[in-house]
């Protein structure tokens, strides 16, 4: 098999703040096939947007090793990072701030290939309204501001920004959370398009379980930094191990009255992620918790290709 | 709360479309651009020069050669308000472009670098601060001498902390939009950020603090000239012109009255239209 | 419960907005009830009229862009658009209370949240200073907070601490409506189960009648019994629970559930309705749903649809219903 797409290891991204080290992500772990879809799930505050950047070099990592291609690209250089930003794009959760107001929508499009200065006139005009047509915005939106625009067009911008230069690899930062339901199904089914016909290879970062898991081919679950729990998206949604991963699924309300709809409820809310302590994060909401708990835990492989940090695991699901 | 869709205007078109709404914006904008005509036509404009003296005729009372009489060297004082305006004018303006320009600069860098960098200029921006603006103008106009340009310089040196202070804060804020980062993420550098995506978004807040500034300019050249430290006799300004008629304000009531209306009415129109194009380019008054 | 005394009733409401240029239809007849002790799950999208007939209830349509041209709305058989200003005021936060989204917005951040409270207390009850404190301490408790946090200051509390202040602040007076917009969805999941749980449980105890304005048909089918989905400003359908998420009918709520992906299914794509909600500020001929409708026929554009109710009271606004094959 060829390395991965995307490699991450032992990723750290720490912040100095006015109390202490706020340890946003936390020794992560994982890799993306080419073509393939992780998803990254977890509550506000767990660090999974600002895992997303950092890879995307919009922040610098604290410590751990980035690998492109199974190249290390850690601290590019400007040259590298340049052509980096052509291979590897983002796109954002808030259709509104995500745009700047002051350029309309061709000029927001065909920004990046400005940039590039790889492309003349008429080409980019050309390319523009390609990318236009891919994601589904009639021409007629061509010197429209996005404040004319509704979430779900505006969305639609942010996707052709990112597809601009022909990345490989694009983070997906809540891009469906600010939308409604019925515009949210259109750009999932939009980004599921593109996928297919351009070999994406994205890494889906929300907080919506049912989201994850039409969309994903592994799912990483994260909380305070840290993953709890990594498996191929079947697998974690049939056999939900972590206690953390399994309150957090039956706390989604189902839209199916014949459903168990008796919300399984955390005690407590998210502790601070600043300089924690070294046993597991998840043990002052843990039903399971126990002294062991204080010990750092290790993520293990508990079933085939099924990851989880937890001591306890095997006791509580009698593996 | 509904998106409605409206005709498609720029932001500026939308901008003057609020702005057409209000009475008094309009009525202060068509004052401004009279008083900027007055101040570039006045040479056509005034039936004397500033300084031509008539001392036989000192004191007229208003008549059809001189229509609101002379002063005490028997100057036309129709001719020296007209002539005045483009003084008073030269500093509010000159006095907001060099402060503004000045702030924005100073403002940007702190900025938008943040950290050090930001903590040292905001500090020195502080001290500046601290001194009063009077006493400030005073000691700069002292300094350098008493002219008009000086008295332009000390008002915006004075003008720039709080200048600075503002665009600094909206570049915080537009610093941390999703839209910078995006702009990071295709590959822009950070002169293109800035100058793309950071400071037009950025400075239109400003706008309407500029406005209001060149009242407050035009008040503070005013009083530089009214204690000497401003645009030197002869040379007409509305200030200078309060100046030299205080002392005659028993008598002659007129010559102080003129141009403090002067000074009034050119204030209160820049305040209108500042009032006026905050709501305007407000979005949440809007709809 | 359909014996159960109606505290709302709205009839043939009309909401208008007036910007510069156009009208916005808000709100488009909307016929509604909610009866004493059940909770009506409003459902629809963005811009669908939701928050605005909340508004109408409470009756603050804000003047001058806002206006209710036509319809009355009952309060305990009282038409509340009647009132005088001041008869109003008392009705609201003492008889109808109302909880935002956002819970930052609702709450003072220089006042300390128990004495919010209790001020919402003593303003419409003539209890003594003591008694209202005591009882404002009683309702944080009632929302699982400590009464010693009576004294902390809104940022104390986290996110879902605040909505449940919110809630408390809502519930103090004990009234008889509740218009809940949107109250879970800035939260996070985890923090959104303990507040439904609790809505549910409170609502048990008190039998209040809520209004759970939403577009989440999960939190929907967690709390409420009776559901409206409106659409464009009008009832597209109306019925209980089983017959919402066992038998949708109208078009729009059928394509509501296939928008959604669901937890327990293997589909490879969803089902989204196509295009987009039409502008309010243009009145339709026919069916309001009509362009993004794979059903529709020339007569659904050229005629409004009325109500169809079935015997058992499921309520459709759609040509279809009731006839052969739909």
């Amino acid at each position: 098999m060829s390395a991965p797409l995307i490699e991450v290891r032992n990723l750290k991204k720490f912040f100095k703040t006015g109390r202490g080290m706020l340890h946003a992500v936390d020794d992560v772990n994982f890799t993306i096939e080419e073509g393939k879809t992780l998803g990254v799930v977890g509550e506000s505050g767990c660090g999974k947007s600002t895992l997303g950047r950092t890879i995307l070099h919009l922040l610098d990592a604290t410590d751990g090793q980035i690998l492109y291609k199974g190249k290390d690209i850690t601290t590019p250089t400007r040259k590298e990072l340049s052509a980096l930003r052509h291979e590897m794009q983002i796109i954002f959760q808030d259709p509104f701030s995500s745009l700047n107001p002051r350029k309309s929508v061709s000029e927001t499009i065909m920004e990046p290939m400005k940039l590039s200065h790889s492309m003349k006139k008429q080409e980019m005009i050309d390319r523009t309204k390609e990318l236009m047509e891919t994601v589904g915005l009639a021409e007629r939106f061509w010197g429209t501001y996005p404040h004319e625009l509704d979430g779900g067009r505006r969305q639609r911008i942010g996707i052709a920004r990112a597809l601009a230069l022909g990345p490989r690899f694009i983070v997906c930062d809540e891009p469906v959370s600010a939308l409604d339901v019925s515009i949210q199904a259109q750009i999932l089914n939009l980004m599921l398009d593109l996928q297919e016909q351009r070999k994406l290879t994205y890494m889906f970062v929300t907080h919506d379980l049912s989201v994850v898991k039409y969309i994903s081919d592994d799912i990483l679950v994260m909380y305070l930094g840290q993953v709890v729990e990594k498996a191929p998206s079947d697998e974690l949604f049939k056999n939900t191990l972590h206690p953390y991963s399994k309150a957090l699924l039956s706390a989604i309300p189902v839209p199916d009255i014949h459903a168990n709809n008796e919300l399984v409820t955390l005690a407590g809310e998210i502790t601070s992620p600043i300089d924690p302590k070294p046993g597991c994060r998840f043990m002052a909401r843990c039903p399971y918790a126990s002294d062991r708990c204080n010990e750092p835990q290790k993520i293990e492989e508990i079933l085939p290709n099924h990851f989880v940090s937890c001591c306890k695991c095997r006791e509580i699901n009698n593996l | 709360m509904n998106n409605t869709k409206k005709k498609q205007r720029g932001r500026l078109g939308e901008t003057w479309h609020q702005l057409k709404k209000n009475k008094f914006a309009i009525v202060g904008l068509v004052i401004i651009v009279i008083v900027l005509l007055i101040a570039v036509f006045a040479p056509v404009l005034a039936p004397y020069s500033y300084d031509t003296q008539d001392l036989v005729n000192a004191y007229a009372k208003p008549s059809a050669e001189h229509l609101l009489g002379t002063d005490k060297f028997g100057r036309d004082t129709f001719s020296r308000l007209i002539w005045g305006t483009r003084k008073s004018m030269e500093m509010g303006l000159g006095c907001v472009a060099f402060g503004t320009a000045a702030g924005l600069i100073i403002g940007s860098i702190a900025g938008y670098f943040g950290g050090r960098v930001d903590n040292i200029i905001m500090r020195i921006m502080d001290i500046f601060s601290c001194v009063p603006m009077m006493l400030m103008c005073v000691v700069i106009a002292a300094i350098l001498g008493p002219s008009t340009r000086n008295a332009i310089i000390a008002i915006a040196v004075s003008t720039t902390p709080s200048a600075a202070r503002l665009i600094r804060a909206n570049i915080l804020t537009v610093r941390g939009k999703e839209f910078v980062e995006a702009a990071r993420a295709i590959d822009g550098k950070a002169p293109h950020i800035i100058l793309n995506h950071v400071l037009p978004n950025a400075i239109a807040p400003t706008i309407v603090s500029t406005t209001m500034n060149i009242g407050n300019s035009i008040i503070s050249g005013a009083t530089l000239s009214f204690i000497g430290l401003g645009a030197q006799p002869p040379i007409a300004e509305w200030g200078a012109m309060l100046s030299e008629g205080r002392n005659l304000m028993r008598d002659h009531m007129e010559l102080v009255l003129y141009p403090g209306i002067c000074i009034m009415i050119t204030v209160l129109a820049f305040n209108m239209l500042g009032d006026g194009l905050r709501d305007a380019m407000d979005p949440r008054l809007r709809n | 419960m359909e014996n159960n005394k109606p505290i709302v009733e709205i009839r043939d409401l009309h909401v208008q907005f007036h910007s510069d240029d156009a009208v916005i239809h808000a709100v488009n007849g909307v016929d509604l009830t909610i009866r004493e002790g059940e909770t009506l799950g409003l459902v629809g999208e963005t811009g669908a009229g939701k928050t605005t007939i909340a508004r109408a209830i409470l009756g603050i349509v804000a003047k001058p862009q806002g206006e209710i041209t036509q319809g009355e709305i009952f309060f305990e058989g009282q038409d509340i658009l009647k009132l005088h200003e001041k008869d109003m005021r008392s009705l609201r936060g003492n008889q109808i209370a109302m909880i935002f989204q956002d819970p930052m917005t609702a709450l003072n951040p220089i006042e300390r949240v128990g004495e919010q409270i209790e001020e919402a207390i003593g303003l419409h009850n003539d209890i003594s200073h003591a008694e209202a404190i005591e009882r404002a301490m009683q309702m944080l408790e009632l929302v699982g907070i400590p009464r010693e946090r009576y004294f902390e200051y809104p940022h104390q509390f986290s996110g879902g601490m605040k909505q449940r202040v919110v809630i408390a602040m809502a519930l103090a007076c004990n009234p008889k409506l509740l218009l809940a917009d949107e109250p879970t969805t800035a939260l996070d999941v985890t923090i959104q189960a303990q507040v439904l749980k609790m809505m549910r449980e409170l609502k048990e105890k008190l039998n209040t009648a809520v209004l759970m304005i939403t577009h989440d048909l999960g939190v929907v089918a967690s709390i409420c019994q009776k559901v409206a989905v409106i659409y464009a400003g009008e009832i597209v359908e109306y019925g209980t629970l089983e017959q919402i998420f066992d038998h949708p009918t109208h078009p729009y709520t059928l394509g509501l559930f296939g928008s959604l992906p669901k937890l327990d299914s293997t589909e490879k794509r969803l089902k989204p309705i196509r295009g987009m909600m039409p502008d309010p500020t243009i009145e339709i001929q026919g069916c309001k749903f009509a362009d993004r409708c794979e059903y529709a026929t020339e007569e659904c554009r050229a005629r409004h649809p009325e109500i169809y109710t079935t015997p058992d009271g499921h309520q459709i606004r759609c040509l279809r219903a009731g006839k052969e094959g739909a």
